[in-house]
């Protein structure tokens, strides 16, 4: 029986739980220095004057290093497209634009050092007017990079012909997709060491090639110059791509000192400068007729990108690509700005641009059916695109691969019990019951290696008969090790604990393109799985030598992990037998490109209640169908969406990353910020589905993100619909006691 | 103001030398004796990673100081199963696929262990109650409530 798809334990699991996990701050490294950031306090300010002579003064300080110091030329924005006046520089030269950019070093003996010793370094400044509000960023009155003369770093727009003049019904929405941290466990960290010709840095990241190809750019090296090796990551959900200027930094100073050098931030500094994620206003409108058939779709967004032309300016190319999402409307348009702000900058966040254009449409076409007086469901089964029309490219250019959406819908409803639901609603709103219930639901498509790229895998045979996996991907808690051993092993016969897994060091794996965009399993999996298949083929050669038959007649009997003559079991020979007395090597590697990306798609239902005398909302069930292709293990699955849920459901319910007017941010640790806990979730109900797709050999799509873009929206459409019996007709997320009691006290005083 | 002092730590002794008196108990665990299974992911006790027991009760080490901890018994993730095995706990958390980045497993651990020892037949609410302390961003809890429920059944059997 084939172990695919079966519910196989991790192999990763037994390090984590005794607590022997590599990750960064465990690593010993003898003789290193310590680096402490000096950040600036205000969010948009010159630097007159920066005074370390205390700093300097004490126990185990070596250096402290400004701006001047550091001849590194700043970096330009994250994407080409965007305008390159936007650059950043590592270390603040004039002008400081967030609160958290850094605008000294301090290196020290150890850690408590560097960290007393900031605290005394004493930097001048001369407030410049502050601009938190995106809007008002928009307006171009106070410019953060004057000589770009714009706040706005990138837009998309298409032309505006009026596609609503012959609608029926038009409804319109302001929606704040609100800005929140990724918050991984771990922390950012690296370590770095540079022996007079080499850097190796180890880094705390989700992709070791991206981070050496950022480290080297920056640092003006080749890449071979540069080896960067991930150990155990604790989580990462975007935020992790690519590289900081902190890790840079600690590169940097590795090869200006010639000494080890390390840094691992405290939680309020990965609050105040590791990237956040979403921060859009969206306004959206929705038309169509009254009998509930949309006809024009029409979003407008601004996208905070924070101070800087990170990877959050780029979003809105995703909300974009995604917006018309499960529905057949023959107009869509889409307008987006990026501007830049003073706060943190942001980048990409568990689905990165694709749960915004989600949580839009879901959320307006809860409205539109509200306004047409036509239930949720039956909304959404009027307009979805239909099986047959796959593959599609949709009004936005995306190519969708295949759906089924009304399945997913009705099997979702169906577990959820929906009529009943409504009618246990029904109840609740006639006796006045003070806890009301709320439906919600959100039907999605999302795009998983959105950018359709393809990655690298590697099986090599030992001497022994094992196999050792190279992967381009990288895992960072989504269990690579056991899903890739699974591969080889159902192909190869080789049992799961004689299968290595090595990744995360450019050293010993030749390329590779990371995890993220719920790319792995389709592209790096699929690339593992070719090379196995392309390993068996040598074998099959070599064992045809062996037993003097020719090649195709010889087999893979993948019980025994041994090869034979078709139709006659023995002679055979195990892997170790083909291995014996042979130099060469038994390996092969795969580069493999995608047909293109796919596009994961399901329905999630939320049933919340709402305590309507204090506004505090409890979420009572989750049911999600998510529709991530062909699954190979879903255990693995299972803990994907989980995650993906509860990160879903916290941005719906109880998290924000806030700044006040001056550009403080209020949130800048777990007792501030609302991180959800174990208290607030319920158990989530699952619905199996599984649309293989035909874009990989392994019919898989990605998993990783689906469960954050289908929850938030079902979670906000559950406590408005709570509520829509009082008059509300929307509610700004997070949908927090506060925010919720008064939207009900303005639609009651009406 | 440096000290020697000695910790009892999984029932052996350990000096602490040439230590600041204020540090914490996770530091001194994690880096003067060599016990890294508690993690720091906040240094302020809103996380639970860093969950140790201290005379028998789960506390967080980021917030106890370490030269206080001499007349205790502390007991770590290291020593709950000194030959290398797993306990019961630690393999329902891999039977159920509790585990994503391993961050805050070993915290979990502790946490769930404590909560067993003191109540066997715990409540859904007094689960969650006990784990609201210990932050899992991978997780959704919805695998370590499972992996909970499993080590209740089998103990209970
Ligand atoms: S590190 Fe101690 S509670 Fe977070
Ligand atoms: S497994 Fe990653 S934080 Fe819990």
């Amino acid at each position: 029986m084939s172990i695919l798809g079966t519910r196989v334990v991790r192999i990763e699991d037994p390090r984590f739980l005794k607590g022997e996990g590599t990750y960064i701050a465990n690593l010993e490294v003898p003789g290193a220095v310590h680096l402490t950031f000096v950040r600036s306090q205000m969010a948009h300010a010159k630097i007159l004057n920066i005074d370390a002579s205390e700093a300097l003064s004490m126990p185990g300080i070596k250096a402290v290093w400004t701006s001047a110091d550091v001849d590194l030329a700043p970096a330009p924005p994250a994407n080409p497209m965007m305008n390159k006046a936007f650059t950043y520089p590592f270390v603040v030269t004039e002008v400081a634009r967030f609160v958290g950019d850094i605008v000294a070093i301090v290196v020290s003996d150890t850690k408590t050092q560097g960290v007393d010793a900031a605290e005394t370094v004493i930097v001048d400044y001369d407030p410049l007017p502050v601009v938190v509000d995106i809007d008002q960023a928009f307006r171009n009155e106070v410019l953060l990079h004057p000589n770009a003369g714009t706040n706005v770093v990138i837009t998309f727009a298409a032309e505006k012909p009026d596609i609503f003049a012959d609608c029926e019904v038009v409804v319109d929405l302001t929606i704040e997709n609100q800005r929140v941290a990724p918050a991984p466990m771990e922390v950012r960290a690296c370590v770095a060491q540079w022996d007079g010709q080499r850097l190796t840095q180890w880094a705390c990241s989700q992709g070791a090639h991206g981070a050496r190809d950022g480290i080297a750019q920056a640092l003006g090296l080749e890449g071979s110059q540069v080896r960067v090796i991930t150990p155990d990551v604790g989580g990462g959900f975007g935020a992790k791509s690519g590289v900081y200027a902190e890790e840079i930094l600690v590169g940097w100073a590795a090869r200006k000192l010639g000494q080890p050098v390390r840094w691992t931030e405290s939680r309020t500094e990965n609050m105040l400068s590791m990237g956040h994620g979403r921060a859009q206003r969206q306004r959206t409108k929705m038309g169509g007729t009254k009998d509930g058939k949309i006809t024009a779709y029409r979003i407008e967004l601004l996208q905070d990108a924070g101070a800087y032309a990170k990877a959050g300016a780029i979003l809105p190319y995703m909300t974009r690509l995604m917006a018309g999402g499960v529905y057949d409307i023959p107009h869509v348009q889409f307008e987006s700005h990026s501007v830049v702000t003073n706060t943190t900058p942001t980048v990409a966040y568990r689905g990165a641009g694709r749960p915004e254009a989600t949580a839009a449409i879901e959320r307006t076409i809860d409205e539109f059916a509200r306004v047409c007086g036509i239930d949720p469901a039956e909304i959404r089964k009027k307009n979805f695109l239909k099986p047959d029309v796959f593959p599609l490219t949709t009004v936005m250019g995306a190519k969708y691969d295949s759906g089924e959406y009304e399945a997913a819908l009705d099997k979702a409803l169906t577990a959820a019990g929906y009529t009943q639901l409504r009618e246990e609603q029904q109840r609740r709103r006639a006796s006045g019951d003070p806890i009301q219930l709320g439906i919600g639901i959100a039907s999605y498509v999302e795009t998983t290696n959105p950018m359709g790229s393809g990655d690298y895998g590697a099986v090599e045979i030992k001497a022994d008969g094992g196999a050792v996996i190279r992967t381009g991907s990288s895992s960072h808690g989504q269990g690579h090790h056991t899903a890739w051993a699974m591969l080889v092993s159902e192909a190869t016969g080789i049992p799961m604990d004689k299968i290595e897994f090595h990744f995360g060091d450019t050293d010993d794996v030749e390329r590779g393109g990371g995890t993220g965009g719920s790319r792995s399993l389709q592209v790096g999996g699929s690339a593992v799985k070719l090379a196995t298949d392309a390993v068996i083929e040598k074998a099959r050669e070599r064992v045809a030598d062996l037993l003097e038959a020719a090649v195709e007649d010889i087999v893979i009997d993948t019980v025994r992990g041994a090869f034979h003559v078709a139709g006659s079991p023995a002679p055979a020979r195990t892997w170790a037998e083909i291995m014996t007395g042979i130099e060469v090597p038994l390996e092969a590697e795969v580069d493999y490109v995608p047909e293109g990306s796919t596009f994961p798609f399901g329905t999630h239902v939320c049933v919340v209640e709402v305590d309507t005398e204090t506004g505090s909302v409890a979420v009572v069930r989750h049911i999600a169908c998510d529709d991530a292709g062909t699954i190979i293990n879903p255990l693995i699955v299972d803990g994907q969406v989980h995650g993906g849920i509860a990160q879903g459901v916290a941005q719906a319910l109880l998290e924000v990353v806030a700044f006040d007017p001056d550009g403080n941010p209020i949130t800048s640790n777990f007792a501030d910020y609302g991180i959800i806990s174990a208290a607030e979730l319920p158990s989530f109900e699952r619905v199996p589905m599984e649309t293989p797709t035909p874009r990989n050999p392994l019919g898989a799509k990605g998993i990783g993100e689906a469960g954050t873009i289908g929850a938030t929206p079902a979670v906000h459409n559950a406590v408005v619909d709570a509520v829509s019996h009082l008059g509300v007709t929307h509610i700004d997320m997070p949908c927090t006691s506060i925010n919720v009691w008064n939207a009900i006290q303005i639609a009651t005083a009406k | 103001m440096n000290e020697i002092y000695t910790l009892k730590i999984n029932g052996t002794e350990h000096q602490v030398k040439d230590a600041w008196v204020g540090e914490s108990l996770l530091y001194v665990l994690r880096e003067r004796l060599g016990l890294p299974g508690a993690k720091g992911a906040c240094e302020q006790g809103e996380c639970g990673s860093c969950t140790v027991f201290l005379d028998g009760s789960a506390v967080c080490s980021c917030l106890v100081l370490a030269a206080s901890a001499t007349e205790s018994d502390i007991a770590t993730v290291e020593g709950l199963q000194p030959d290398g095995s797993l306990t019961d706990v630690q393999q329902a958390f891999i039977d159920e696929g509790a585990v994503q980045c391993g961050f805050c497993t070993p915290g979990l651990v502790m946490a769930v262990h404590h909560l067993l020892d003191e109540n066997p037949s715990p409540s859904e609410l007094e689960v969650k109650e006990a784990l609201s302390g210990n932050i899992c961003r991978c997780t959704g809890y919805g695998r370590i409530f499972a992996a909970v429920d499993k080590v209740i059944a089998d103990r209970n059997k």
